[in-house]
């Protein structure tokens, strides 16, 4: 009885996942902090799983975070909305990759309206046609791009030839998933797992062979708060929720952090760098702060991506003691080294928290282009 | 004639589909980041808008409390009557913005703060961040990292496969000027730019009767005020 109960109630919180054919829209905060991720996510989908990503340069912001800082009224934000929708359906498309957590809680937020004030969509549809001339369909799936890759975590487990396995010891890594708030805390029935135990990064890690920590503060906000980051006098909330997150989670010696929303990641990885250079705390080993990932860098290192080719020089602490852990062969040197091999310098170093790793047994097998 | 506060948010879909009915049992103040660390309750934002009281109403509208909501949400998911308070918030906010009544609080006037910076990228790029605009004077925590990867965006995004700003698909490509185009006339038929120029308007006001210089600038005294200064009364100590 208890097991079918917990069937059940799992089914509600299953969702509808489409696994190809594509209409890709870009997050704001990742094309500015990690655009090596969304880079890494299409080459993860068309190169590795031979999938069909469509995508306009001509779609824009959402709006979300203007929004969510409550200087863009909701009609504008729908009629934008019903825009990115239309240029998907231009495009022959039905099913929308929805790179940021904040577009794809709206995304959901607008498509309820419309379902519960019909009124309000047929208004957004006479916006939108006087402004453009543009008309369009409903998205027959609508899915936040950490839901693909969930869906798709078989597939890319059968190609990884690296996983979450400390290289070493032959222990799983211990891995906090941390999901961006808007993914299912207003829409629990719209996210694999719903929002109290949500399963769209834990099933992927699992897959990967790595153990999920369950920390006090797992479900806290990061604390970005759209208006709470944006003004400099509110920024003391933003970095008191992640440190709670930090200072929770660290008892439990994680090995990684992998977020699927845009905001978390730069949140998770900046922060650790402001304790660091306000308190002179680490969090990590040896001075280093907890990696910190995004979904698809992950699954890029598990596929053998060179990590300066998705981006992990774009953080502010480094993923490097993570590497080692994994066995994942890599230069330090080739860091900051741009395409043809021209060195671009470095950042400066951080007064307490380590950046880079000096000392790290490189595989002898890596060729000089590794 | 006195506005009807009440009657006006029940034109706010988030508003009647964010309180059905508030019990008082403090579920989303036990949940609420921002419960934490500012003097806040969403707990009684609920308690007080089913009221139906005026008064009270317009003192949220024009105070401090609506401003400190960080909107994740977190409300929504506990409340044992599916209220969300953060919704009660989002309509209470665009009722404070269309009144004018948010240049009464200190948090309430940091909204031209959004406007000139989100609000603005949002039609000069079509992004609502752009990181040539987040100087690490305006924003430390950056680190390092960031005025490293400034000095060499062309070379950094190349190696990600991609033009910095170049035309075609990509992360920060430019947006075509005929999207721009279509996203600014959005604007325009949806009333964003009207509430854009009331913000600029109703601040204008404000830093006149508050003795503050004021021009289309980053850099006066009531945009350095808005943007930096922080009374003690908001916090937990």
């Amino acid at each position: 009885m208890i097991i079918e109960g917990k069937k059940r109630l799992w089914q509600e919180y299953q969702k509808e996942i489409a696994t190809d054919n594509f209409f890709y829209v870009r997050s704001c905060v990742r094309q500015n902090f990690f655009p090596g991720a969304e880079q890494t996510f299409l080459r993860i989908m068309r190169e590795s799983l031979g999938k069909t990503v469509f995508e306009n340069p001509g779609h824009t912001t959402c709006t979300g975070i203007g929004y969510h800082c409550d200087i863009v009224p909701f009609n504008t934000t729908m009629t934008v909305v019903a825009r990115q929708f239309a240029l998907m359906t231009e495009a022959g498309c039905e099913n929308l990759a929805v790179s940021c957590i904040t577009s794809f809680g709206l995304y959901t937020e607008i498509l309820e309206t419309w379902k519960h004030f019909p009124e309000t969509e047929a208004k957004t549809r006479e916006y939108l046609r006087k402004a453009t001339r543009r008309e369009f369909k409903i998205p027959n799936n609508l899915a936040h791009a950490s839901d693909i890759i969930f869906k798709l975590r078989h597939e890319i487990v059968d190609r990884a030839p690296y996983k979450l396995i400390n290289h070493n010891t032959g222990e799983p890594l211990k891995v906090v998933e941390h999901i961006g708030c808007h993914y299912s805390k207003m829409f629990p029935h719209k996210g694999v797992g719903g929002a109290e135990y949500p399963y769209v990064l834990a099933g992927l890690a699992e897959a990967l062979g790595g153990e999920i920590v369950d920390y006090p503060e797992r479900r806290h906000c990061c604390g970005f708060g759209f208006r709470q980051y944006v003004v400099k006098a509110n920024r003391g909330y933003s970095l008191s929720c992640s440190k709670k997150k930090f200072d929770s989670m660290e008892p439990y010696r994680p090995d990684l952090i992998i977020t699927n929303c845009p905001g978390c990641p730069y949140f998770l990885d900046r922060w650790q760098y402001v304790v660091s250079e306000m308190n002179g705390k680490t969090y990590g080993e040896n001075g280093h702060g907890i990696p910190v990932l995004t979904y698809e860098e992950l699954v890029g290192l598990a596929l053998g991506y060179d990590p300066w080719d998705i981006g992990l020089q774009t953080h502010q602490v480094s993923s490097e003691p993570l590497l080692v852990k994994m066995g994942i062969p890599f230069k330090p040197e080739k860091k900051y080294l741009g395409r043809r091999g021209e060195f671009m310098g470095r950042p400066a170093k951080p007064e307490y928290l380590k950046i880079d790793m000096e000392q790290v047994v490189v595989d002898s097998s890596l060729d000089a282009e590794g | 004639m006195i506005t009807d506060y009440y009657n006006e948010l029940t034109s706010d879909v988030r508003f009647t589909e964010g309180i059905t009915g508030c019990l008082n049992c403090g579920t989303c103040t036990a949940i609420c980041p921002a419960a934490e660390f500012y003097n806040y309750d969403p707990r009684i934002i609920a308690d007080t808008v089913q009221t139906r009281d005026n008064d009270k109403i317009y003192e949220l509208l024009s105070g401090d409390m609506i401003w400190y909501c960080g909107e994740c949400m977190s409300c929504k998911t506990r409340c044992p009557r599916n209220n969300a308070p953060g919704l009660i918030i989002m309509a209470l906010r665009a009722l404070s913005m269309r009144t004018g009544l948010f240049t009464e609080s200190e948090k309430g006037r940091q909204q031209l703060m959004v406007k000139r910076s989100i609000g603005e990228w949002i039609l000069k790029y079509g992004y609502c961040l752009y990181r040539e605009e987040m100087t690490i004077e305006d924003h430390p925590e950056q680190g390092p990292t960031w005025e490293w990867q400034n000095s060499h965006l062309d070379q950094l995004f190349d190696r990600f496969g991609v033009k910095y700003r170049g035309d075609g698909p990509g992360p920060l490509r430019k947006i075509p000027e005929d999207a721009m185009e279509e996203l600014r006339r959005i604007f325009d038929v949806t009333g964003a730019s009207d509430l854009y120029e009331f913000i600029e308007e109703q601040s204008a006001r404000k830093a006149s009767e508050m003795g503050l210089e004021f021009n289309k600038r980053l850099d006066c005294d009531y945009m350095f005020e808005i943007y930096n200064h922080n009374s003690d009364f908001h916090t937990k100590h």
